[in-house]
């Protein structure tokens, strides 16, 4: 490619209001060349407005927005030469396929065997080859994305933004188009904003993920971290099933119900109220206690069989419910305790998650 | 089990069901179908019979003959179609911004200015005519300003003429292609217009590659009330036309009015009928036409 495949971006102090709402409140975040970060959050958090923003569609009330070293704030939606794939695709219906993917590039003055070229190259690499005179209505949902990214990509623009572009296929096909997009991502090198509310599918996806609640960035970090080590309850309860114990400080560090917790040594600084448990990362005990492990005492409620674990659910002496996910092979299943019966639940230190009770 | 050849289950009684339904739905429709034959089928089959037979009695196609041999007819026709399509032209130059604008409003704002665009409907054409006649004479509203504020000099010669006829006509034809024009504009997907300028179209190259073109069938939709409604307009050019402009309308009312030839006017009657009918063929074919390149998808 002759000039840089991707650009970093840096977004300052970006807020937006709607009235009395804060739709974007002092957004501050660095995109790195080539990364493909995702926007999570739920509906009406502010991604898609922050990507509106990114896109030039909607006008900020103040910051700071730079697609490598220039200041794009100000430059209107048509010149500033970033690809984006819409939720509604966007395709349009009066052009047939290779028309809508040509339409860049006779915007830019390309001549027109170089476009015939760089469009069949295009639905080459979205593995749509042939389908150029297609009418967009004779055309699958996965088949509109398909051309609506081949669209986004065709001129080569050093920034890709994407707004839930996934939400409206089922969810065999979702699976792998998210794979596919990753694939591409990797191939083409370009820097990706890629907006969605589906946790899995940002986990699944993104390099770096922030996570987005009332227009603030709640969580920026790859999405272990995200997972692993929320920063808040609301980061942990929006990605992941998870339960919270109440914790004191104690001596050595933090306590529950009047044990010593086992602490990663990682463990991010900071007062803490919660401890935080995913039910994949605990385990019933059978046997002996393994050592610097922290162990939970409580009573199984109801066995869930759910095809790909179990999951167990366990009233705690206080009776706090705790889910525990169980594998499914035929040996495991044939040790599930019944309910009625007492476990005790494992969670290794390195799962060992502590986190501050408010939102902030 | 049943064997493979066992009688499957309520075949018949399914078969019945199916069949009252529809017979259900045909009944409702039953009134709405009576009166459109009644009011429209039978007169126009009627009209065809009229035109068929000259002033003896006799069956014969003189009536026919008179429109062809006479040059008036034709006059009367090309001026009809030529107004027509004038009135059409300038309704659609003055009535595509005007429902492009509306369209970008809010709903809300663009709801109460649509009912500008109505209120000419609440009142009788023949109250909004005789208004026209008001502004426009000689010595009407439009003259007085514009000689005292020396636009010109003497007054000028705006009704009773062919440009009254024609402003009269705009007047009342552009609601028509306002609202169905407003329908289509509305259902464009602004996403479309946010794809052109991502793609690098700016505002105008958008609008001209995007835009118009999705707006063309309400356009055409719009044109064609427009201009077929012109092609029958009686009361416009008998007042405000002075005379000077006949349409195939005023020609029809005064071979019926003053020579009481029933068969002449129905001849002429018919020919328009099929003219428009020709008219609406044509349109069809080019709404065929814009199928082709895709109607309004998703």
């Amino acid at each position: 490619m002759p000039r840089d495949a991707s650009l970093p971006i840096a977004i300052r102090q970006i807020a937006k209001s709607y009235g009395p709402v804060r739709a974007l409140d002092n957004v501050d975040l660095d995109i790195s060349s080539g990364e493909f970060l995702t926007l999570l959050g739920p509906s009406g958090s502010g991604k898609t407005t922050l990507l509106m923003v990114l896109a030039g569609f909607t006008r900020p009330d103040q910051g700071s927005l730079k697609f490598g070293d220039t200041e794009v704030i100000r430059t209107a939606p048509h010149k500033r030469d970033v690809g984006m794939v819409f939720q509604s695709y966007a395709l349009f219906p009066h052009m047939d396929v290779a028309a809508n993917i040509a339409f860049p590039l006779k915007l830019r003055g390309v001549p027109k065997a170089e476009t015939a070229a760089r469009v069949a190259r295009a639905l080459e690499m979205v593995q749509l080859a042939g389908y150029g005179d297609r009418r967009i209505a004779a055309l699958s949902g996965g088949q509109r994305q398909r051309v609506a990214l081949a669209r986004a990509i065709v001129f080569e623009p050093r920034i890709l933004l994407m707004d839930e572009p996934l939400s409206a296929l089922d969810k065999q096909l979702r699976e792998h188009m998210q794979i596919e997009l990753r694939r591409l991502h990797e191939a083409l090198g370009i820097t990706t904003v890629y907006v969605t509310h589906d946790q899995r599918e940002a986990l699944t996806m993104s390099d770096r993920i922030a996570v987005i609640n009332h227009g603030r960035v709640m969580q920026l970090g790859t999405p272990r971290q995200i997972y692993e080590r929320p920063a808040n309850r609301f980061v942990a309860e929006f990605i992941g099933e998870s339960t919270f114990l109440p914790v004191q400080p104690s001596a050595a560090g933090y306590s529950y119900a009047g044990q010593a917790l086992h602490l990663p040594p990682d463990m991010p600084a900071g007062r803490h109220h919660l401890l935080m448990l995913r039910p994949e990362r605990l385990r019933l005990l059978a046997g002996e206690t393994p050592e610097r492990c922290n162990v939970l005492a409580g009573t199984v409620q109801h066995l869930i069989y759910q095809g790909d674990s179990v999951l167990v659910q366990v009233a705690l002496a206080d009776g706090t419910p705790v889910a525990v996910r169980a594998a499914a092979t035929s040996l495991a299943l044939a040790a599930l305790p019944a309910p009625g019966a007492a476990v005790r639940l494992a969670l290794a230190p390195e799962d060992t998650a502590l986190l501050a009770d408010d939102d902030a | 089990m049943t064997g493979p050849h066992a009688p499957a289950p309520n075949v018949l009684a399914l078969k019945r069901d199916a069949l009252t339904e529809r017979l259900t739905l045909f009944s409702l429709s039953l009134p709405a179908l009576a009166l459109v034959v009644i009011i429209m089928v039978v007169p126009v089959v009627w009209l065809f019979w009229l035109s068929a037979f000259a002033d003896d009695g006799s069956l014969s196609l003189v009536n026919y003959q008179r429109l062809v041999i006479q040059p008036s007819y034709g006059r009367i026709l090309l001026a009809t179609f030529e107004i027509s399509a004038l009135c059409t032209g300038i309704c659609v130059l003055l009535g595509y911004p005007l429902a492009y604008i509306l369209s970008q409003l809010s709903p809300r704002t663009a709801g109460l200015c649509m009912m500008g665009v109505l209120m000419p409907f609440w009142t009788s054409i023949l109250v909004r005519t005789y208004a026209w006649l008001v502004l426009l004479q000689r010595h009407g509203l439009v003259n007085d300003w514009g000689i005292s504020l020396g636009l010109w000099d003497k007054p000028l010669t705006l009704v009773y003429n062919f440009s009254g006829t024609l402003i009269g006509l705009i007047h009342i034809m552009l609601p028509f292609l306002v609202l169905p024009l407003y329908g289509s504009m509305r259902a464009i997907n602004a996403d479309y217009l946010r794809a052109a300028a991502n793609l690098g179209a700016s505002p105008t190259r958008a609008f001209w590659a995007v835009f118009f073109p999705l707006s063309l069938p309400g356009l055409l939709a719009g044109s064609l009330i427009v201009f077929i409604l012109c092609l029958g307009a009686y009361v416009t050019p008998e007042m405000l036309g002075g005379g000077k402009v006949i349409m195939v309308a005023n020609a029809i009312a005064t071979d019926i009015q003053m020579f009481f030839n029933w068969g002449a006017a129905s001849a002429l009657g018919v020919v328009l009928l099929l003219l428009t009918g020709l008219v609406l063929w044509i349109a069809a074919r080019l709404a065929r036409l814009d199928e082709v390149f895709g109607g309004h998808g998703t």
